[in-house]
């Protein structure tokens, strides 16, 4: 089992670095689509002897939200704001993947360090830190409002991914706590791209600067 | 203790309720005063039993909060500011149901309802709390609840700066409170109240923690130079919030400090004295200050100022009794200061009370607009100067009692203690005077100026008396005050286990001390009743002769103006002005005259205008200065959100990094 487990924390890991890659939004929403089955097939292999309903329940939730709700989502409001590529984000491509890559390092580091009970796979910790990092980057350096989300719902398949490492009897409340999370941030962004878009015509989100004080 | 948890659960669900009724105003009208009445209703009965001697064991729950844990107790201390939150906290909301359906065409009154029930649950919480974090959390809930208060009317610029006003000063004051906890939490090892009072506490550590509690809760309080919201809150809230907020809320400030120095043991002389000077300095800038202001609530605002001053009074005469180690002065003190919480609650409600019926009656609280209401408006007036008498301290009502102990107490220590005690409280004694003084001169203009004489305007001339519902909460409050004045000796009598518990007096000490005071305020309350008498044989004397005759009414002065106007009375500034003038050191007043010129003038104007000087001269240059400097750092908010949550990631890592490396 625990080679299923690191193979699906390494296909995590490069779906991660793929989407940093990525122009098309078209092509980000399959992917983190992707990430949504990959991390429901994660939660059933981390719990190997018994695949308990409940276990079973998280696992269809979060690839039922994950990989065909959002998705759906995201795509509607791309098609409704006419947005097809992430032109010009704050950071080049090149340099983006460079910038996820050296992330690596960094999160086996701090995964490393961190004092925590020792997880299904040495990998989970340090991998869990990489794709947070990562959606901390896809938020930080593109421009679209859509990117954005998905750089959010990055960060929480890495919150997600670091939760069910831990102790299992608390990853109930911690999901429910993220999923509703999510939901709410999927909903509000939405609306708010949906508005952005019919005030200003477009979801360039750095031209909101206008706005401060 | 379970009546009181079904009332707090009561407040809450009922405020819930009126959020969702909020298009309905006349079931929120219902609602929500029926909530806080059946809450009052139902607190009031063990807030009674355990100021009548009973012990009620605490109650303890696990609260996953870190440091937190539900402990609940309720003891003499918590169950006398449990009654005026209760009393006060009913009537006031039995009022606030018709005040506020005034507003109920454009405005939602859900939400103010909700708060309202909030305010008053986390009072009763924060009385009841064990806990250093439940504490705050109630503490919180009670500044958060009262700031929506008070915005009830945000669409007015005012009332808005008003309320980021008190905002400011009250997240200040918490941030006080903070410090104090942990430190009060570092030392004893939990944030259990239980604990911080079996704790020893030295010297300097001490008296840093009396310093943070008298900067954190004297904030609530309105201790000068803290006071600097009240003015401005008080009088945007609406009035039976305001009557909450002035009558009970603060006195939050004077528990706390109470609670804190249980917690600290055995005090320091100096701790006496800074309460002492700080009792002095706020309660006659205070009446100053009150005397200076045409608005009649910003006037009760400040008196609200003044009387906190005299419950510090009260409580650094305490102090000095337990330093001295004279229970008499202790007693003496605390039993004045804790008295005239009670007191305070009670009259500074029926004020603020009404004066929300004279601006629901005549539409403004301006002095200068209003006049002659006391015959449109009897109930009210009648209530009024009984509230009045009581704030200035006259017999034979509460407030008299309460000054009177304090009086008492620092009298009994001139005579009995070494000099260096003794000089800080021959100030209080000739204070305590100055400020009943100057206090009978500000309700005189007050009084006068609102209920007497010829109607200013037409609105006051066209006033009418208020609804039934909010009179009789003014009724209830007055007879409040004139039941705690008569019954003082069998109240004093019911305060000695919570005296006994907050001087640290054992208990047959306590009972001999207060034999003395209790035969002496009873001469007092006999005295009163034959006051009572001679005025009703007065008023008898009065009925008896003008039986049968006629009454007229005639102009004011008819003797040779041709036209005598309203205009021609005594005015809010005339008729203070001499005494604004004589203490114009402190008061800084600005004074725009244009004078009548040559033999037919034209026109001439004045208008006075005193504003705080501490907000003009302390606080504002400081937090100006401050604004400044933090300008520097504007560059940082330039309205990418990219970079914002770059910010915030590079913060996370670098705490991480830090922590792990």
């Amino acid at each position: 089992m625990a080679a299923w487990v690191e193979t699906l924390l390494i296909l995590l890991t490069l779906t991660n670095l793929t989407l940093v890659a990525m122009s098309r939004l078209g092509a980000c929403i399959r992917t983190v689509a992707l990430q949504g089955i990959v991390l429901g097939l994660l939660t059933i292999c981390v719990h190997p002897h018994t695949p308990s309903l409940y276990v079973l329940l998280l696992a269809g939730g979060s690839i039922g939200l994950k990989s065909v709700v959002f998705p759906l989502l995201l795509g509607r409001a791309m098609r409704d704001t006419h947005i097809r590529h992430e032109i010009e984000p704050f950071v080049g491509y090149g340099v983006s993947i460079l910038v996820a890559a050296l992330a690596l390092p960094v999160s086996f580091w701090l995964g490393s360090r961190l004092p925590l009970p020792r997880p299904a796979s040495t990998l989970i910790v340090p991998l869990a830190f990489h794709a947070i990092l990562t959606g901390l980057f896809l938020i930080v350096s593109r421009r679209k409002a859509i990117t954005q989300v998905l750089g959010y719902l990055v960060l929480e398949n890495g919150i997600y991914t670091f939760g069910i490492c831990l102790v299992q009897e608390s990853t109930l409340l911690v999901e429910l706590g993220v999923l509703l999370d999510i939901f709410v941030a999927v909903f509000v962004m939405g609306i708010t791209i949906f508005h952005i878009n019919q005030e200003f015509n477009h979801i360039d989100t750095d031209r909101l600067s206008a706005l401060r004080d | 203790m379970q009546l009181l948890f079904v009332g707090v659960g009561l407040l809450l669900a009922s405020g819930l309720v009126c959020l969702m009724l909020s298009r309905r105003p006349r079931a929120v009208a219902i609602v929500g005063p029926a909530g806080a009445v059946a809450a009052a209703l139902l607190g009031i009965v063990p807030a009674l039993r355990v100021v009548g001697g009973e012990i009620l064991p605490p109650v303890q729950w696990a609260w996953s909060v870190p440091y937190g844990s539900l402990t609940l107790a309720l003891d003499g201390l918590s169950a006398w500011f449990l009654i005026p939150v209760l009393v006060v906290g009913g009537l006031a909301a039995i009022y606030g149901a018709r005040y506020l359906g005034s507003y109920a065409r454009y405005k939602a009154l859900g939400p103010p309802w909700f708060f309202y029930n909030v305010l008053m649950a986390s009072m009763i919480v924060l009385v009841l709390a064990r806990n250093g974090m439940l504490f705050l959390v109630a503490w919180e809930l009670m500044s958060l609840a009262s700031f929506f208060l008070v915005m009830f009317e945000a669409e007015q610029e005012s009332v808005r700066r008003a309320g980021w006003i008190y905002l400011v000063a009250t997240h200040l004051g918490t941030a006080f409170l903070l410090a104090l906890f942990v430190l009060l939490g570092q030392q004893a090892g939990s944030l259990d109240f239980a604990l911080f009072g079996k704790t020893g506490w030295v010297g300097g550590r001490a008296g840093l923690l009396f310093l943070l509690a008298i900067i954190g809760f004297g904030t609530k309080a309105g201790f000068m130079p803290m006071h600097v919201w009240l003015p401005e809150a008080h009088p945007a809230a609406p009035s039976h919030v305001s009557a909450v907020m002035s009558g009970v809320m603060i006195k939050m400030g004077i528990y706390g400090i109470v609670r804190t120095l249980t917690f600290l043991g055995s005090p320091a002389a100096w701790w006496g004295w800074v309460l002492i000077a700080i009792g002095l300095t706020s309660g006659l800038l205070g009446v100053l200050f009150a005397l200076a202001q045409h608005d009649l609530k910003r006037l009760l605002a400040y008196h609200s100022v003044e009387n906190i001053g005299i419950i510090a009074l009260g409580l650094g005469v305490g102090i000095l009794g337990q330093v001295c180690g004279s229970p008499v002065l202790a007693l003496l003190g605390f039993g004045g200061g804790l008295l005239h919480v009670l007191n305070h609650a009670l009259f500074k409600a029926l004020l603020f009370l009404g004066a929300g019926a004279v601006a629901h009656g005549a539409g403004t609280r301006d002095l200068d607009r209003l006049g002659g209401l006391l015959r449109r408006m009897p109930v009210t007036g009648v209530t009024f100067v009984i509230g009045a008498a009581a704030i200035c301290g006259l017999p034979p009502l509460n407030g008299f009692v309460s000054e009177f102990l304090v009086y008492a107490g620092a009298l009994h220590g001139i005579a009995s203690l070494p000099v260096s005690v003794m000089l800080s409280l021959l100030a209080v004694v000739p204070g305590l005077a100055l400020i009943g003084g100057l206090a009978v001169a500000c309700f005189t203009k007050a009084f006068g100026i609102v209920f007497l004489g010829e109607p200013r305007t037409p609105e006051a001339a066209g006033a009418h008396e208020v609804d039934l519902s909010m009179r009789l909460p003014l009724v209830l409050l007055a007879a409040g005050c004139v039941g705690v004045g008569l019954l003082a000796p069998l109240v004093v009598g019911m305060m000695a286990p919570m005296l006994a518990a907050v001087s640290g007096v054992d208990a047959t000490a306590t009972g001999e001390s207060l034999a003395g005071i209790r035969s002496l305020l009873g001469q007092v309350a006999a005295s009163a009743v034959l006051l009572l008498a001679v005025i009703a044989f007065l008023a008898a004397c009065r009925r008896r002769l003008l039986a049968g005759r006629p009454v007229t009414s005639a102009p004011t002065w008819d003797c040779g103006y041709a036209a005598p106007t309203a205009r021609m009375q005594y005015t809010a500034s005339s008729i203070a002005q001499p005494l604004i003038r004589l203490f114009d050191v402190f008061l800084r007043s600005r004074l725009d005259l244009s004078a009548p010129r040559g033999y037919f003038p034209q026109d001439a104007s004045l208008h006075t205008d005193t504003p705080d000087v501490f907000q003009e001269h302390l606080f504002q240059p400081t937090l100006r200065a401050g604004g400044r400097l933090l300008a520097g750092l504007h560059w940082l908010q330039h309205g990418h959100v990219q970079v914002y949550v770059l910010y915030i990631a590079l913060a996370l890592l670098a705490a991480l990094v830090w922590k792990l490396g």
